[in-house]
């Protein structure tokens, strides 16, 4: 009912955007309207945890829709929870857009759609059936390839939004029969009836696969993740964190409801086969991230990473229930869970960031940044909390959820088969060597824009933003740190979230209220508020020794100038010489990375120059390689175009006379 | 009205008399396969629309359906009098060659013909196993005339046996239509329309091709697209 008439708030708020575009504050009105709607959203879905915990909750019937199939809804745990986890960074992103939506290239066309997609991705969750489900989720893709096209002036957001669109149809494409086999022949849609039917083995497969396909393109799986980095930054900042903190969610929902609700019994395979798929997301996903010069291109690769680790563990939680270690798999689904949320959390932070960046300097180039600390100290401070948690630094949040897939991803060798023996270590080094990339990447994203010296005159005028924007930074970077230091309150909240998908409640509490301890007593154990408070114990020791201890008498020296005597802003670290070591390391092997120095002949006053080529390998190797298949085919095909009457006629006629020959054979 | 039931000694003619005027329509295709002038090409399609409009009637009859009696008269009055005397008049005002052109010979065109006869006999009867046997036996002759006409469309070169071909090829829709019992009036007479639209654009077509080409003969168009240099 609440969610009901949230969820029409928001349409009826695209409405009105559409209808008053002429007033001039509109759009603030707009973005206010959607605050309201999502800080509603989440107290529902947050009452619905707490309250009703896992009874079996009715399935709502509105009567439209298909003739035949009435409209469900419901929402149950699962949903409760990924409506918390959207619409909270949604919440941020329509508070941001109160100050922000002005100032983008073309407001008209982004304040009617950002409503829109939101009720797009709201629809998604609370879906019961397959057709409510689908038109939400065209909903959402439709609508966000508008936003992603709203700067249709710009000849790189509309490739960006074709490929979008390619990629959106593609996903779309597959979930469509993935449904149909759930369905059985029998049109059975509603989620209850997929749940009751028993699948044949090959049927049962191919779902799982047109799943991970149409799931993983939206979620932005490589190799099907092409569209993210070319498509998130072209929309505007606000919609690009919706886009790459909670859209992507959606998908990781849509497959979690079909792979552990709707489809009971997927075999470990499947789960090993996305547990590798994450991986190579994950690592693949930094490393494409490190190369990055553009913020938010750096960004939207680091979202690749992230998912890759939520689809690790993912895959470990199928493998587990399909042995029977359901504690484990409890563990893993949590551990995917909590990164679900941290990830949208500190992804939000990070995109409103570089949006604000963008407003204050007009640039997304690392290059052109620098030394914006000093100019936007609270941009610059909430930048470098959503930076740490994001390398997963201890007490920060981003360090308890990927520990928690490392604990269940040691726990993996429990599934005797030598795929999972081998496998699970290749996938933890793959892992880790993500995170040792994912804090070197955002290093160099922090260091590079907001340390040094200003790079050019628009970062050197930079000023900070409005409050609006501060505060719609500053409370997930609260957050960050809150679900970092009570790890403990969120994992038993998720448990309970999980536990009738798992048909068993995690025990996550066993040492007591501050200690994590997921798998045993022993194993291993955790409690940030523990490492914050040793952290502050020994700080203000630190202090207080420095203080007591130390001379107090004054020595006068020159001041270290960081190896630059003199003022040249460009001899400092730029982007590229920052990640150069690992650029030689990796990226000559997986990018064909090369470097070329061009050396004025001897007497001429022409400088050096310096460039570096890389080659995307998934995009060579894979889609150039499905286009040209297109276009033979296409050329072939072509002569179809210029046949006489006569022959259309004769190949209508003979495909007729040949249709109605196997009607009358297979009729024998 | 009279009908069947009142006058008994016809109605164990009901079923001999439909399959005598379907044979007769699918004889008339036949013929319009075999006719080398124009001319007679014209006429035999002109009987044929009359024997429909009598197969129509007669179903009306044993039906006791008289807006079948609407059907007949359509096709009576637009097929079997006004779309002939159209073609002949455009024939006349455009002097066009008096023999038909063919792509495939005659005697082929009649094996091929022959055969698609036989394909929907086989089709037609397993399938209808449980109709009414008016219905079924109707039905194949329908099917027969439809690939029949479609057939001639295909093996003629010149543009006015297309169109007499396409004409005929809704004479086999229409006898199926008025076989199966309650089609709706509606459906026969916005068939009848279309057609009729359907000849007035063709008119306007021949006209065209004619003051560019000198000819009805499509292959003209062929080289006007420049496929065929």
């Amino acid at each position: 009912m609440i969610i009901g008439s949230a969820l029409a708030g928001l349409l009826l708020l695209g409405l009105c955007a559409i209808l008053l575009h002429r007033l001039t504050r509109v759009h603030e009105l707009i973005y206010a309207g959607c605050l309201v709607a999502t800080v509603v959203l989440v107290g529902d879905g947050l009452w619905h945890i707490v309250q009703s915990g896992h009874e079996e909750v009715p399935s709502v019937v509105l009567p439209f829709g298909l003739p035949w199939l009435h409209a469900h809804f419901r929402l149950d745990s699962l949903s409760a929870f990924f409506l918390v986890a959207i619409n909270f960074p949604a919440a941020l992103a329509s508070l941001f857009g109160i100050g922000y939506g002005g100032h983008v290239p073309h407001p008209g066309r982004v304040t009617p759609l950002f409503p829109l997609f939101l009720f797009g991705m709201n629809g998604v969750l609370i879906a019961d059936d397959a057709f409510v489900f689908l038109v939400s989720w065209e909903f959402m893709s439709l609508s966000s390839w508008l936003l992603v096209l709203s700067d249709h002036t710009n000849e790189e957001a509309r490739k960006a939004a074709m490929v979008y669109l390619v990629m959106a149809v593609f996903g779309t494409f597959c979930l469509l029969p993935a449904f149909g086999l759930l369905a059985g022949s029998g049109g059975a849609y509603t989620f209850a009836a997929m749940r009751a039917a028993h699948l044949p083995a090959l049927a049962g497969s191919l779902v799982v696969l047109l799943a991970l396909l149409g799931t993983g393109s939206k979620a932005g799986l490589v190799p099907l993740h092409v569209w993210l980095p070319l498509a998130h930054p072209a929309a505007p900042s606000h919609v690009s964190a919706l886009m790459s903190g909670v859209m992507t969610k959606v998908a990781i929902y849509g497959l979690i409801r079909i792979l552990y609700d709707l489809r009971g019994d997927v075999g470990w395979q499947w789960g090993f086969v996305l547990m590798v798929v994450g991986a190579v997301s994950a690592a693949m996903g930094v490393l494409y991230a490190l190369m990055q010069r553009d913020l938010k291109t750096l960004l939207a690769y680091s979202t690749v990473e992230n998912v890759g680790i939520i689809f690790i563990a993912l895959g470990l939680a199928l493998a587990f229930r399909d042995h029977g270690e359901l504690a484990l798999s409890a563990l893993s689904l949590v551990a995917a869970l909590y990164h679900v949320v941290n990830h949208a959390l500190f992804k939000t932070l990070l995109f409103l960031g570089a949006g604000a960046i963008l407003q204050a300097t007009g640039e997304r180039n690392l290059d052109r940044l620098g030394g914006l600390l000093n100019r936007m100290p609270i941009t610059g401070f909430t930048f470098l909390i959503g930076a740490c948690a994001i390398s997963a630094l201890p007490p920060l949040n981003g360090f308890v959820s990927e520990w928690l897939v490392f604990q269940s991803l040691f726990k993996g060798p429990t599934v005797a088969h030598w795929a999972m023996r081998f496998g699970v270590p290749v996938v933890g080094v793959a892992m880790a060597l993500a995170a040792a990339f994912a804090a070197t990447c955002f290093v160099r994203a922090f260091g590079i824009a907001f340390l040094g010296r200003p790079r050019t005159p628009e970062a050197r005028h930079a000023r900070e933003v409005p409050l609006s924007m501060q505060v719609a930074m500053a409370v997930p970077a609260f957050f960050c740190l809150c679900l970092g230091v009570f790890p403990v309150t969120v994992t038993s909240g998720i448990a309970t979230a999980v536990e009738p998908l798992v048909r068993v409640k995690l025990p996550a509490a066993m040492l007591g209220w501050p200690w994590l301890s997921p798998v045993s007593l022993t194993a291993g154990s955790y409690s940030a508020t523990m490492v914050l408070l040793t952290g502050a114990a020994l700080m203000v020791t630190t202090l207080l020794v420095v203080h007591h201890f130390g001379t107090r008498k004054i020595r006068r020296f020159p001041l270290w100038d960081c190896g630059h005597p003199e003022d040249i802003v460009n001899a400092q670290y730029s982007a590229d010489s920052f990640a150069q070591p690992l650029r030689r390391v990796f990226g000559s092997v997986v990018f064909r990375a090369r470097e070329e120095v061009e050396m004025p002949p001897p007497g001429e006053m022409v400088p050096a120059r310096f460039s570096v080529t890389m080659i995307d390998p998934v995009w060579t190797g894979l889609y150039l390689r499905i286009v040209r298949i297109v276009d033979a085919i296409a050329d072939r095909v072509n002569v179809l175009q210029f046949l006489t009457v006569r022959r259309y006629l004769l190949m209508m006629f003979l495909t007729l006379v040949l249709l109605l020959l196997v009607v009358a054979v297979r009729q024998q | 009205m009279i009908s069947v039931q009142q006058l008994p000694s016809l109605e164990r003619y009901a079923y001999d008399m439909a399959h005598l005027i379907g044979a007769v329509i699918l004889m008339m295709s036949f013929g319009l396969l075999y006719q080398r002038r124009m001319t007679a090409v014209i006429r035999t399609y002109s009987f044929q629309a009359m024997v429909l409009a009598l197969a129509a009637a007669w179903q009306a009859f044993v039906q006791e359906a008289p807006h079948l009696y609407v059907s007949a008269l359509i096709a009576l009055l637009f097929k079997g009098v006004a779309v002939p005397f159209a073609l002949d008049w455009l024939v006349r005002r455009l002097g066009i060659h008096r023999t038909v052109e063919t792509a495939l010979g005659i005697g082929p065109t009649m094996i091929a013909g022959v055969a698609l006869v036989a394909l929907s006999i086989v089709l037609v009867l397993p399938v209808t196993a449980s109709a009414a046997a008016m219905t079924r036996e109707n039905l194949a002759l329908a099917m027969s005339v439809v690939l029949l006409g479609l057939l001639m469309m295909i093996t003629r070169r010149n543009a006015v046996t297309q169109v007499v071909g396409f004409m005929s090829l809704e004479n086999g829709l229409i006898l199926a239509a008025v076989g199966a019992k309650g089609m709706p009036l509606v459906v026969e007479i916005s068939v009848a329309f279309s057609v009729l639209v359907a000849m007035a654009l063709f008119g306007i077509f021949f006209f065209r091709i004619r003051e560019r080409f000198d000819s009805l003969d499509v292959a003209y168009l062929e080289t006007f697209r420049g496929e065929r240099r």
